[in-house]
């Protein structure tokens, strides 16, 4: 992913709906606005579960 | 991004209320909307004794936090189901449970009902064995879950059960009994559930919270949770209900909370009503006393027989 696109951007791209996930870097918690810098490593945590 | 409160940096945007936070007011927001919900819809006083039904995921034990964190007597129910499914599913819940008491609050009471130890066999076996679980684990579960959550909270003296139901389970539930109709149980899908005859008070705090916010929760606070969902749930229904309402929520923030809460909104004023089917009555089942239609067992106990 380049860098300086929005985390909604990345969750996108990836194929993923921005509502259904959130997203972490560094342990912590990002909004979905955030620039991506070079080198970030960024996890998406799915938040819809059931049963 | 900045937060609306403070104009520090924002963890979450959430759109529907037109309002972005940092951690810190992000944490004091969750905790008073739980409070008012509580306080809405008439839940549960302070003095009152709770017991939450904790999972191990980021619903009940975001739930159980913010219970204690507001002072009430909260006590925690784990069920053991006995479920492995080559990933351990039950016992890392569990697992996920003590370490939360551990590390959150470890005055907490967790009571632990194992239901192998306690009845003899797992919800697997039980599936695979019993003409009601024939691939149906999920109604064996959920009877099971009902009557000890029911026995746990009737012996412990508790006014309700809180479980960690949020916005998008309930949303979705709406949404498939909406699509079919189901005006039985759209007479009843509410916050609180009033206890009768033997059974006890349902309360479901989160109803006003979005499924992500309540990871969020988890996730700031430092909450370890279980990721797996039950690998029985998967492609379950209301799972595939909650991936199509997401879609709508993108395209139109907001849509699953005017959708839940003006359909609660409606009913209450009379616009919309349902007829509830007319209430059979309930009889103690002469095994274990809980409240059963079936007279004789209740199905519950019929499950061992």
């Amino acid at each position: 992913m380049k860098a300086g696109s929005t985390v909604r951007h990345v969750i996108e791209k990836a194929g993923f709906n921005p509502e259904s996930f959130l997203a972490v870097r560094e342990g912590k918690l990002i909004n979905e606005a955030t620039l991506t810098e070079d080198g970030d490593i960024i996890k998406l945590i799915a938040v819809v579960s059931g049963g | 991004v900045k937060c609306s409160k403070c104009g520090g940096t924002a963890v979450i945007n959430m759109r529907q209320h037109r309002l972005r936070l940092c951690a810190d007011h992000f944490v004091e927001w969750f905790v008073s909307m739980t409070q008012r919900t509580i306080e809405k819809y008439k839940m549960f006083a302070p003095a009152d004794k709770v017991l939450v039904a904790v999972s191990g995921g980021k619903d009940s034990l975001a739930l159980w936090d913010v219970l204690l964190k507001l002072g009430y007597q909260a006590e925690g129910v784990y069920i053991g189901l006995g479920i492995d499914e080559e990933i351990g599913y039950s016992d890392k819940s569990l697992e996920m449970c003590h370490n939360f008491v551990a590390q959150h609050h470890p005055s907490a009471v967790l009571h632990v009902v194992d239901v192998e130890a306690e009845y003899g066999q797992t919800i697997t076996t039980l599936a695979h064995t019993k003409q009601r679980g024939r691939g149906r684990p999920c109604a064996v579960c959920g009877l099971v879950k009902r009557h000890i959550m029911n026995r746990v909270a009737r012996d412990g003296g508790a006014m309700a059960i809180a479980t960690g139901h949020n916005l998008d389970d309930e949303v979705a539930v709406l949404m498939q009994n909406t699509l079919h109709w189901q005006t039985g149980y759209l007479a009843r899908q509410a916050p609180v559930l009033e206890e009768r005859e033997g059974l006890a008070r349902k309360v479901k705090p989160f109803v006003r919270i979005y499924e992500r916010e309540a990871a969020a929760y988890a996730l700031v606070c430092g909450i370890e949770y279980i990721y797996d969902e039950c690998p029985f749930a998967k492609g379950s229904t209301i799972n595939f209900y909650k991936e199509l309402l997401n879609q709508l929520e993108l395209k139109s923030p907001g849509a699953k909370q005017q959708f839940y809460l003006q359909f609660l909104q409606a009913r209450e004023g009379g616009k919309v009503s349902f007829v509830e089917a007319d209430r059979v009555e309930l009889q103690p089942c002469v095994r274990c006393g809980q409240p059963t239609t079936a007279g004789n067992l209740c199905a519950f106990c019929r499950l061992w027989e």
